[in-house]
Order: C-alpha cells, then sequence, then structure tokens
C-alpha cells in the first residue's frame, strides 16, 4: 500500500540519521570498542552529576527561604498574623504594619494585566504558529523578544510619560493607578508568554494536526481541539512563568501606581502592591521597619507557591480528566 | 544557502570580535581615565583602594569627587556604590565600606561607633507645574495639602482643580527633612501618591497640571517650578544664610575616627576645592 | 455543520488585528525610546567612561560590566539548568517525589521578586561569603534568578522531543547518555535557546537586584571581585536621580541594539548547533 511504503521511508531515515549522529559502530567500524560496561558506568556518574544539578534548586529555595522567614516571620509574630495581614494601616514610623492594602493591590493589579495579556498573548502565539506566513511569524518572533529585552526602568517612564497622561485624560484620576500598573505589566510579560506558548504549539507533532484536516476538521477546529490541547502543558507554563514576573515586577510598577496605601476602588484609583512596598522601603529601613518588609516577602512567597500549587493540581487533574 | 559550517564559523567569528572588542573598549577606557595632574601642590602620592556606599542622593556628588580625587592621585581607585542611606549605614558599620554615606541625620541607634562628618547641606524645593498659577505657599498650607486637609487648588488661589499630591516613599532621606520641618511630627495622608526617586517625582509633577511635589534642589531644572516658601525663594544662597528653611545635611561616616585613604578622601571634600566641586554640582557648601 | 467559512475570516482578521496590536505597542515603545536616545549615541559614548556622575563622558565602562557580568550568570546557569532540565525529563522516574519537589520549587522560584534575590545576594554573598560586591557576587545572584526559565523551557523542550527518537537510538544500542547527549538534545536545542534568550533579556534588564549585590560603581571592572555597574543600572540611576534623561534613553538604546546582537548570534549559532537533519 502506499501508505506502508511511506512509512517504511520515513523510519528508515529516521534509523539513518539517529545512526549517523551517535557514531554507532553499527557494522561500520570495527576498530571502535563496543563498550556496554564501560558505558554502564559512565552513565551512572553522568547520572549523578545531572540529579545534583537538580538538587540545586531544592537547595537555593531552602536558603532563600530560610533567609526571607529568618527575617521576617518574628515580625508577624510580633504583630499577630491577622492584624498583619487585616489591618489597613501601614504606618511604620509608628509601628503599623497591616499590609491588607497591599494584598489587594498585587491581586488586583496582576489579575488585570493577565485578564488582556494571557488571551493577547497566546492569540498572538497561534498566529505566529500556526497562521502567519513564516517569513512574518519569525519576524513577529524576533520583534517580541526584543521587547522581553527592554529594561523596567524604560517601561517605568514610558508608563509615566505616555500611558499614565493618557488614562488621566481619557478615563480620570491622577492617571497613576492600577490601569497603568496593569497595562505596563501586561507588556511586559507578552514576551514570556507569546515565545513558550508559541514553542509549546509548534512542538505538537504534525500528526495531530494533520490527522485532525484529514477527518475534515476546519483549520480552526484543529486549532481549538486538538492542538491547543495537546499544548496545553506548555501553554500552562508560559501562563505560571508570566504571573510570576508580573507578581514579582517592580521597577516599572512602582512608577505608574501612585503607591498610596489605600484599597482600590476602581481601576483607576492608585494602589501599592506588596512588592512596591519592599522596593520604596528597603533601601532605607532598619529594625522592625526592616522586618516588616520582610514579613511582606514572606507572604508573596507563600502567595505564589499556594498559587503555583493550584494551577499544578488542577493541571494533574485535568489530565486524569482528559484520559479518561 | 549558505552551508552550515560557514554559519557556525561566522557566529563564532562575530562572538570572537565582539570580545575582543569589550577588551579594546577596556583598554581604551583605562587609557583615557585619570592623565597626572602635575599642577597641584598636593605632592604626595596616594595609593590604595576604598569603597564609598550608601545615599543615592550623595551618590553622584561622591562620584564627581571621586574623580576629581583619582585626577590627583592616579594610584587609588574609589568605588562609589548607592544602595540608600540605611544601606550606607549598615556597610560602615560592619565595614563592608570605608565610607558610609547618608542623606538624613542618623537615628539615636545607628550612631554606635560610627563617626560622622557633614559634607554639604541640600536644600528641598516644592515644586509644581510650570504653568502653575500659583507662586509661593506658606508651611501651613503646604502641611495642609500634604495633610489632606486641603485638596483642591482654589483653596490656594488657583483653579477649581483637585490637587495630585506627590510625596517620597516613607523613610527617604528627603521626605524626612520635609516631614520634620513641615508637617512637624503630623502623618502624612495616604491618600497621596508617593514616587520613589527624585527623578519620578519630577517627571510626575513636569507632566501633571494639578501635581505638587518636594525634590532635591540640585535635582531642580526647567521641566518644573519651584514655589516661594514663607515668602523666600529657593536658592542655594537662602539655603546657606538660613533663611529657605527646608534642608537636610549630606553625611559622611566612619566606623571609629577616619583613617589612611578615607581620612585623605574626606580632607579632600571638606577642603576649599572639594566644597567648590559640591557648589558647582548643585549642593551647598558646609563652610 | 460548517456555516464557518465567514467566520473563519472573521476569525483570521482578528488574529491579524492582534498582531498588529502587539507590533503596534513595540513600535510606539522603541520610537518612544529611539528619539529620545538615539542623537546620543556616537563612538565617543561607547568608548569614554562615564565622568561626572554620567553627566559627561560615555559609558564603556557599564557596557563591559553588562557582557562580564551577564557572561558569569549564562555560564552558571545554563549548564545547571539544562543538566536539571535532562535529568528531570529524561533520568527520573515518572512519577519521583524527587522530581515533583524540584519542578514545584523551580516554578515557585521564578515568582520570586527581583527584590529579594537581591536582598539574599546581598546579605548571603556580599556580607556573609565576604565576596562583596563584585561581579562574582552578582552573577551568582543573577543566575539563580534566571535558572527557572532555563530549566523550565529546555524542560518543555526537551518534553517534545518525539518519543521514537530515544526508543530508535536505544534499540541501536546506544547507552542512555549517549541517547540523551546526541539524539534528544539538539533537537531540542531551538526551546532551549529561547529560554536563554530570555533570560538573557531578563538579565541585562535587571535592575534592584544587580545594585544590591554587584555595586554600582562607575568604575571598569578588571576581576571578578571588582564591583561593576551594567547599563541598566546606569539607566536606572541617571533617570531615578534625575542626572540626565538624554544619556539614560541612549543607554536605553544601546541596550536594545545589544539585545538585537545577541539574539541574532544565538540565532545563528543555533542554526549551526542544530542542523543535523
Amino acid at each position: 500500500m502506499e501508505q506502508q511504503k511511506e512509512d517504511d521511508g520515513y523510519m528508515n531515515k529516521k534509523a539513518e540519521s539517529i545512526t549517523r549522529m551517535i557514531d554507532i559502530p553499527y557494522g561500520l567500524d570495527h576498530s571502535k570498542k563496543r563498550y556496554p560496561v564501560r558505558g554502564f558506568t559512565r552513565d551512572k556518574l553522568v547520572e549523578m552529576i545531572l540529579m545534583l544539578s537538580a538538587a540545586i534548586f531544592i537547595l537555593a529555595i531552602i536558603v532563600i527561604s530560610i533567609f526571607i522567614f529568618a527575617r521576617g516571620v518574628p515580625l508577624i509574630y510580633k504583630v499577630g498574623i491577622s492584624d498583619f495581614l487585616l489591618a489597613t494601616e501601614w504606618n511604620p514610623t509608628k509601628g503599623m504594619f497591616g499590609i491588607a492594602t497591599m494584598f489587594v493591590g498585587t491581586l488586583a493589579v496582576t489579575m488585570v494585566s493577565l485578564l488582556w495579556a494571557v488571551p493577547l498573548g497566546v492569540a498572538t502565539a497561534i498566529f505566529m504558529a500556526e497562521l502567519a506566513p513564516a517569513k512574518i511569524g519569525r519576524l513577529l518572533g524576533r520583534l517580541v523578544e526584543l521587547l522581553a529585552g527592554i529594561p523596567s526602568v524604560v517601561y517605568g517612564f514610558f508608563g509615566l510619560i505616555v500611558i499614565v497622561p493618557f488614562i488621566r485624560e481619557n478615563l480620570g484620576g491622577s492617571g497613576l493607578s492600577v490601569m497603568a500598573g496593569a497595562v505596563i505589566l501586561g507588556i511586559m510579560i507578552l514576551p514570556t508568554i507569546i515565545n513558550i506558548s508559541r514553542d509549546a504549539i509548534v512542538a505538537v507533532p504534525l500528526e495531530y494536526k494533520e490527522g485532525s484536516l484529514a477527518l475534515g476538521a476546519t483549520h480552526y477546529q484543529s486549532i481549538a481541539r486538538v492542538i491547543l490541547p495537546a499544548a496545553r502543558s506548555g501553554i500552562i507554563t508560559a501562563v505560571i512563568l508570566g504571573m510570576g514576573r508580573a507578581i514579582g515586577e517592580t521597577m516599572a510598577v512602582v512608577m505608574v501606581t501612585g503607591n498610596s496605601t489605600i484599597i482600590p476602588n476602581s481601576i483607576i484609583s492608585p494602589v501599592r502592591t506588596m512588592t512596591s512596598n519592599i522596593v520604596l522601603e528597603m533601601g532605607y529601613a532598619s529594625g522592625d521597619h526592616q522586618s516588616a518588609l520582610f514579613a511582606t516577602g514572606v507572604v508573596l512567597f507563600i502567595f505564589t507557591v499556594i498559587l503555583n500549587l493550584i494551577v499544578n493540581l488542577s493541571l494533574k487533574a485535568g489530565k486524569n480528566y482528559a484520559s479518561n | 544557502m549558505v552551508s552550515v559550517k560557514k554559519r557556525r564559523l561566522t557566529s563564532f567569528i562575530v562572538l570572537g570580535l565582539l570580545l575582543v572588542m569589550t577588551g579594546l573598549i577596556g583598554g581604551c577606557g583605562n587609557e583615557e581615565a585619570a592623565p597626572p595632574d602635575d599642577q597641584n601642590q598636593n605632592s604626595e602620592k596616594l595609593s590604595g583602594s576604598i569603597t564609598v556606599a550608601g545615599s543615592t542622593s550623595v551618590q553622584p556628588f561622591s562620584e564627581v569627587l571621586a574623580e576629581e580625587f583619582t585626577k590627583i592621585h592616579p594610584d587609588v581607585k574609589i568605588d562609589v556604590q548607592g544602595g540608600g542611606s540605611s544601606q550606607g549605614i549598615q556597610a560602615a558599620t560592619e565595614g563592608a565600606a570605608d565610607i558610609g554615606s547618608s542623606s538624613r541625620e542618623l537615628k539615636p541607634e545607628e550612631k554606635s561607633g560610627l563617626v560622622e562628618s557633614t559634607i554639604a547641606m541640600d536644600g528641598i524645593a516644592i515644586i509644581v507645574h510650570p504653568s502653575n498659577q500659583a507662586g509661593e505657599i506658606t508651611v501651613e498650607k503646604l502641611k495642609d495639602v500634604y495633610l489632606g486637609k486641603i485638596n483642591n487648588w482654589k483653596d490656594l488661589g488657583g483653579s477649581d482643580a483637585p490637587i495630585t499630591v506627590v510625596c517620597r516613599e516613607a523613610g527617604s532621606g528627603t521626605r524626612d527633612a520635609f516631614e520634620e520641618l513641615v508637617m512637624n511630627k503630623e502623618s502624612i495622608s495616604d491618600q497621596v501618591i508617593i514616587q520613589n526617586s527624585t527623578g519620578a517625582v519630577k517627571t510626575t509633577v513636569a507632566g501633571d497640571e494639578k501635581a505638587i511635589g518636594f525634590v532635591s534642589l540640585a535635582a531642580m531644572d526647567q521641566t518644573v517650578k519651584a514655589l516661594k516658601i514663607d515668602g523666600v525663594e529657593a536658592t542655594a544662597d537662602n539655603v546657606k544664610s538660613g533663611s529657605y528653611k527646608i534642608s537636610r545635611p549630606f553625611i559622611y561616616m566612619t566606623k571609629g575616627q577616619p583613617e589612611g585613604l578615607a581620612k585623605a578622601f574626606i580632607d579632600y571634600v571638606l577642603s576649599d576645592e572639594g566644597q567648590a566641586i559640591m557648589q558647582e554640582e548643585g549642593a551647598i557648601s558646609v563652610k | 455543520m460548517r456555516a464557518t467559512k465567514n467566520g473563519d475570516k472573521i476569525l483570521t482578521g482578528l488574529f491579524w488585528l492582534m498582531a498588529l496590536v502587539i507590533v503596534g505597542i513595540l513600535f510606539s515603545i522603541i520610537t518612544y525610546i529611539a528619539v529620545r536616545g538615539l542623537p546620543g549615541i556616537s563612538l565617543d559614548f561607547i568608548m569614554q567612561p562615564p565622568s561626572r556622575a554620567g553627566k559627561e563622558g560615555g559609558i564603556s565602562t557599564t557596557i563591559v560590566s553588562t557582557l562580564y557580568l551577564t557572561a558569569v550568570a549564562l555560564l552558571l546557569a545554563v549548564p545547571l539548568g539544562v543538566a536539571a532540565a535532562v535529568y528531570l525529563e529524561e533520568y527520573s522516574k515518572a512519577n519521583s517525589k524527587f522530581a515533583w519537589v524540584v519542578n514545584l520549587t523551580a516554578e515557585t522560584l521564578s515568582g520570586v521578586p527581583s527584590i529579594i534575590f537581591g536582598l539574599f545576594g546581598f546579605v548571603f554573598f556580599v556580607i556573609f561569603l565576604g565576596l562583596g560586591w563584585s561581579i562574582i557576587s552578582g552573577g551568582l545572584t543573577l543566575a539563580i534568578m534566571i535558572l527557572p526559565t532555563i530549566t523550565r523551557t529546555a524542560q518543555e523542550a526537551i518534553l517534545s522531543v518525539p518519543r521514537e527518537y530515544r526508543e530508535n537510538s536505544l534499540a541501536l544500542g546506544a547507552s542512555k547518555w549517549q541517547t540523551v547527549y546526541r539524539v534528544v538534545i539538539p533537537p531540542a536545542l531551538p526551546g532551549i535557546v529561547t529560554g536563554i534568550i530570555l533570560s538573557i533579556g531578563r538579565a541585562i534588564g535587571e535592575t534592584a537586584a544587580i545594585i544590591l549585590t554587584a555595586g554600582s560603581s562607575l568604575n571598569m571592572p578588571l576581576s571578578l571581585s571588582d564591583p561593576a555597574r551594567t547599563m541598566s543600572v546606569h539607566l536606572y540611576i541617571l533617570a531615578m536621580e534625575g542626572i540626565s534623561m538624554e544619556r539614560a534613553f541612549a543607554t536605553a538604546c544601546l541596550i536594545i541594539i545589544l539585545i538585537i546582537i545577541i539574539n541574532y548570534l544565538a540565532t545563528l549559532s543555533l542554526k549551526g548547533l542544530a542542523a543535523t537533519k
């Protein structure tokens, strides 16, 4: 059958290329030794080294966690955990350390930025991977990488000089607002989301799409029902990395959100995020004030961990569901 | 299509060129710096290196002073770091830096073991948008603005528009002085906008006709307008004479009495030449 | 039923629109920087060291610092990160708890704000280990910051290499390591390099963490123990302290040009390395 022949040719080519790659004495060069035993020991050694590399992560996180917690937790005890998290009064010189306003601030700015950056980012990734002509796709890719290289301070000033006045004149308020923060933050996390999503989509084996099209689905139906689900883990990685960057971004956000210690009551209200709080005051803080900032770091940390856990677990659940 | 081998070779060559260029820039940079100055009477050739760390407000001044000092003593290397006044105090106390710098008075608990020298004064200008009608303000009214009691420009003789109040972050040397001398220990309203640097405050005020803020006098430029305080204009002379009241000190600190290279540098900064440089860069000399 | 020919057209239009929005955003930012910054760039600017705290002179020392620091960070993070990714995807067992923990920590690490890394770096490398404000302190801190991105993207890239490659290779008698080294990694290289490029962008743009660990001295760094001011830090200081906005933007322009060059080089060498097909 036609199909059969094609398959054979394909596998043969693959085998050939692989043989070439690993230079196996596959009946070609008898002077090279076959060394199953030596290969085995070397393999074990390699495995050890690689495992050690992976372990460095855990080491790093443990050390950093100890560091942050050691400096921050004592203060949380001193102030009382409910007071720290729920009180809205942040006045370090008077010993008041309530971070509720900033917790809400972080939530607000991050969520709004994700709200517009994730759909736009994933859509652009789809565009680049599936819809655009190859040249345009690559050009767009280069442009997006460029966006990733622009320093935060530049985004900050761009926001301050372009976005903030725009919001002030069209939406009201002083322009320094949740909206401004969300816009700039969204722009900053777009490259991460786009690039990683695109890689995930491109990595979906061609056969999936071809199979779907062969069964009569349109291109868009294939994208929506076959490719995206297959690329899901990569896209979620993209969103997680993007969200991480959003929560952790400081310089630009500090310059455009106004940093008022009030709970934002609208999208044009000024707001302060937890990271902004740390950046604003760490350079000058000492004693309890400094500990309070580390304590804010603790909260951020735990927040990120919980968020990641939620996404990871729902990913697992999703996979189980899908495979049923 | 260019062959794979050629492309790989090209990329390595370009990478190599980049590295060579880096070396060249590095080499050239070093050559350009610090020709020995024969005119200076101080013929004692010092050598060694010190680190000056601390206030970001003082950093630009330290850098210019270090540059001039290095011209006189080419074998000396002075590394100037920022990080903030608190970092400077900590670095000086722990010995991570030879000289710590601060743009605010030290708190009692920070003073232990440190010897301070005030190297300059800096005025704090109250700024508004250049198109703002207001030309002056009293300290009382200024305080009320930052307390949130006055929140419309019409109460200050301007048009009917809400005031965008811009402030610095808690712990900033500039803000500390402002709170000392204007707020009289009363808390600034938490409705105010907070920016974390001179540049950001300036840009905010320069772009918003309804804004008011305060910055270091040394950073004043054409993009904003300074208000008279109680009838006194914000100039270096007025700060020096004391008639312009809102100002703060620039301080160098060392652990124990300064000695060796650190002492030489601090002496230079306090000398006529050093103070002239301070004045030139916008600060106010202590002589 | 397929009532979708027009629907498809509208969708396509929407997608093109979105792509245009992205391009529009990029162009407005680039134009903004270029207009304010390009006039300030000259050969002098690149070759001369900063003078008068940056108000005069050039930025040569910062260029060298940036390249030096980024190189150190990459040298530390790339081997480590790719090795970790290889371990996680190729060697660890399917439901390994160890792998799950490492993955979780990698993701958590990627969410930690830069300022915390900076503070950690300051207290641990600069003060505790006594390395002082130096390129090595900054490089180590930066390496930890970009490690998660490199590992995560490398993982995804390795995952996407079809199973048959490995199976064929092993069936032909190659050892596990040979398989990984010659069969799995080359096709995964594009993804790995994406991660590296993203990380370079972040490394070059980082400010707070670098100020706290590599310092902000204007002197030319000659060794790993010298402090260094990178271009981003210089830009930050120039703009924030109101020293010179023109030079700040000129520096920003140069940073972007540098990124373009690095990206181009990365793609070039990538094509050279991955063209075994």
